[in-house]
C-alpha cells in the first residue's frame, strides 16, 4: 500500500470517528427525550398545569411548581440584572488596571466554578438567617441571583469589550462624559451581548435545583405563591419528587413535567440566540 | 502676524512621557488662527501625540505623564480649573478611520447637542441640516437622515464624523490622518472640505502623505523622534526647508 492511499484511508477514518463522536451526545438527548416524551406527552393537558400536588398522582398538577418557577425567575432576574451589569460596567469602562481589580476579575472567575450547592449553604445562612427572609421566594430568588452573578458579569464585560475604542473616542472627542459615553453608546451597542448573557444565565437558574432545596424550597406546598414572603417550590423540585414515589403515576407525571421545563428552556435560549443574531446583523463595524 | 491675537493654540516646553519613552521633547508651537496647520513625519515621530494633547484625549492612556503648559486663547487647557467636556466642546477632533456612531445621520450629527441638554427639536434640526452642509454632505444624505450612518460609504462617512464634530460649534479641528482610510475621490471631496472650513475654524491636520500637506495646510510642522525639527509656512518648508533633515523627509530619503 502506497503512502498517499494509507493517509487517505486514516483521513476517511477520522472522518467516520468524528462523525460518531458528534453524535454520541445527540442520540442519547434524542434517545432521552424520546422516552420522555413517549411517558409524559399524553399526561399533558390544561388540568396538569392548573391542578395542585395531590397524593393521586393522576390528580396532581404543577400549577405550584411553574408559578413558583416563574416567581422565582422574575426576582431574580429583577436583583441578578442591574447587579451583573453594573459590576461588569464598572469592571470594564471605570476599573483602573491595578492589583485589587485583577484580583477581583479572578474571583468572578472562580465563582462562576463554585458548586450551585455551596451557593445554597451561603444563602441559607445569609438570606434565611442572618436576613430573616424564611424559606421565601425572596431568600430563593437573592441565592439564585448571586449563582447566576458571575455568568452576567463576564457576559456584559465581553460584550462592553467588543464595542470599538473608537466609539469611545468619538464621543469623549464631542465633550461626552464618561457616564453619557456608556448611557449612549457603549450600552446600546453591547445590549444585544448582554441580553443573550442575561438569558442563558437565567435559562441555568431554571433547572438549578440543590441551592433551593438547602433554602427551604418546599416539595409540596398547597397554594400558589402570592407574595416575595411566601413559601414555594419549583419545577425542578416537583420533578425531583415525583420520580422519587413509587407509584407509577408519579414518574408519568415527572416526565410531563420534564417535557415542560425543558419547553421553557428550549424556549428562552432559542430567544438567546435570536437576540444575538439580530443584534449583530444590526450593528457590524 | 506677530500680533498674539491671531495665535489661538499655543504650546509652551511640553513634554509628554508614555511610562519610560519620551514621546515629546520640548515642543513649542503657536497656531495661528483660522490657518490650516499640517503635522508632518515618519510613524512614531510624536504628531498624533501632539495633536491629542490639545483635547486631552491621551489622558486615558494609564502611563501618559506631560509636563509644560498648553494654551487655548490663553487658558491653561491642563489648568486643573479647566473641565475637559466644555474645553472639547471648543476643539473638535476627526479620527483616522471613519467612527460614525451605529446610530441614523441625524443622531450622529445631532449627538454633541443632545448631551449638552438641548432638546429643541427644531434648533438641533437646523444644526444638523448646517453641519451636513458645510461637510458637503447634506444633498447626498438629505433624504435619509434616518438611515444608519454604518450604510454610508467609508468617504460619506468621514463627512458624517466631520458634520458631527462641527455640530457643537467648536473653534479648532484637530484632524488625525482624516484621509488615510478614503479612496482618491473622497479624500479629493475632504481636502476640498478643509480648505473651506478654514474660513470659519482654524484646523490642525496629521497627515503622512506630503503632497496632502503641501495642498491643504498654510503651515506645516515637522516632527522627528519626538522633536520639533521645523516649523514655517508650508511653501517654506517644502520648497526651501532650513534643516537637512525636513530636506531628506519630505524628498522622500527616508521616514
Amino acid at each position: 500500500m502506497t503512502n498517499s492511499k494509507k493517509n487517505r484511508i486514516k483521513d476517511k477514518l477520522f472522518e467516520y470517528f468524528g462523525i460518531a463522536c458528534t453524535f454520541f451526545g445527540l442520540v442519547m438527548l434524542a434517545i432521552f427525550i424520546g422516552n420522555i416524551l413517549i411517558d409524559g406527552l399524553t399526561r399533558i393537558d390544561l388540568d396538569f398545569l392548573q391542578n395542585l400536588p395531590s397524593r393521586k398522582p393522576e390528580k396532581s398538577g404543577i400549577l405550584t411548581a411553574w408559578t413558583g418557577s416563574l416567581w422565582i425567575l422574575c426576582f431574580t432576574t429583577l436583583i441578578a440584572f442591574p447587579l451583573g451589569v453594573a459590576a461588569g460596567i464598572y469592571l470594564e469602562e471605570y476599573g483602573k488596571k491595578s492589583s485589587l481589580s485583577s484580583l477581583l476579575e479572578v474571583n468572578i472567575s472562580n465563582l462562576a466554578g463554585v458548586p450551585s450547592i455551596i451557593y445554597g449553604l451561603l444563602g441559607l445562612e445569609i438570606f434565611v438567617r442572618v436576613f430573616s427572609l424564611g424559606n421565601s421566594i425572596l431568600a430563593g430568588a437573592f441565592t439564585l441571583a448571586l449563582l447566576i452573578l458571575p455568568i452576567i458579569i463576564v457576559a456584559t464585560r465581553e460584550a462592553i469589550r467588543a464595542v470599538p475604542p473608537s466609539i469611545r473616542a468619538a464621543s469623549y472627542g464631542l465633550g461626552a462624559s464618561k457616564w453619557q459615553t456608556v448611557w449612549h453608546q457603549v450600552l446600546p451597542a453591547s445590549m444585544g451581548g448582554i441580553f443573550t448573557g442575561v438569558i442563558l444565565a437565567i435559562s441555568r437558574a431554571v433547572g438549578e435545583t440543590a441551592p433551593l432545596i438547602v433554602v427551604g424550597a418546599l416539595a409540596y406546598v398547597p397554594f400558589t405563591p402570592s407574595s416575595p414572603m411566601d413559601e414555594f417550590t419549583v419545577m425542578p423540585i416537583q420533578i425531583f419528587n415525583w420520580v422519587s414515589r413509587p407509584l407509577h403515576g408519579f414518574t408519568i407525571n415527572a416526565a410531563a413535567a420534564i417535557i415542560i421545563l425543558l419547553l421553557i428552556t428550549f424556549i428562552m435560549n432559542g430567544i438567546a440566540v435570536y437576540l444575538r443574531n439580530k443584534w449583530q446583523k444590526k450593528i457590524s463595524w | 502676524m506677530t500680533n498674539e491675537l491671531n495665535y489661538i493654540l499655543e504650546s509652551k516646553n511640553v513634554n509628554v512621557y508614555y511610562g519610560e519613552l519620551h514621546a515629546l521633547k520640548d515642543i513649542n508651537l503657536k497656531i495661528q488662527k483660522n490657518s490650516v496647520t499640517a503635522l508632518i513625519g515618519p510613524s512614531g515621530c510624536g504628531k498624533s501625540t501632539f495633536l491629542r494633547v490639545f483635547n486631552r484625549m491621551n489622558d486615558y492612556i494609564d502611563s501618559f505623564k506631560i509636563e509644560g503648559d498648553v494654551f487655548m486663547e490663553g487658558q491653561n487647557i491642563y489648568d486643573k480649573k479647566v473641565r475637559v467636556d466644555e474645553l472639547r466642546k471648543n476643539i473638535g477632533m476627526v479620527f483616522q478611520k471613519p467612527n460614525p456612531f451605529p446610530k441614523s445621520i441625524y443622531e450622529n450629527v445631532a449627538y454633541g447637542l443632545k448631551i449638552q441638554g438641548i432638546k429643541d427639536k427644531e434648533f438641533l434640526m437646523d444644526r444638523v441640516e448646517n453641519s451636513l452642509k458645510q461637510a458637503a454632505l447634506w444633498d447626498e444624505v438629505k433624504d435619509d437622515l434616518k438611515k444608519s450612518a454604518l450604510a454610508l460609504s467609508g468617504g460619506q462617512q468621514q463627512r458624517i464624523c466631520i458634520a458631527r464634530a462641527l455640530a457643537v460649534e467648536p473653534n479648532v479641528l484637530l484632524m488625525d490622518e482624516p484621509t488615510s482610510a478614503l479612496d482618491p475621490i473622497s479624500t479629493a471631496k475632504v481636502e476640498e472640505l478643509i480648505n473651506e472650513l478654514k474660513e470659519k475654524y482654524t484646523i490642525v491636520i496629521v497627515t503622512h502623505n506630503m503632497q496632502q500637506a503641501s495642498r491643504v495646510s498654510d503651515n506645516t510642522a515637522f516632527f522627528y523622534m519626538g522633536d520639533l525639527i521645523e516649523h514655517a509656512k508650508t511653501e517654506d518648508i517644502f520648497r526651501n526647508p532650513k534643516k537637512e533633515r525636513t530636506q531628506n523627509y519630505i524628498t522622500g530619503r527616508f521616514g
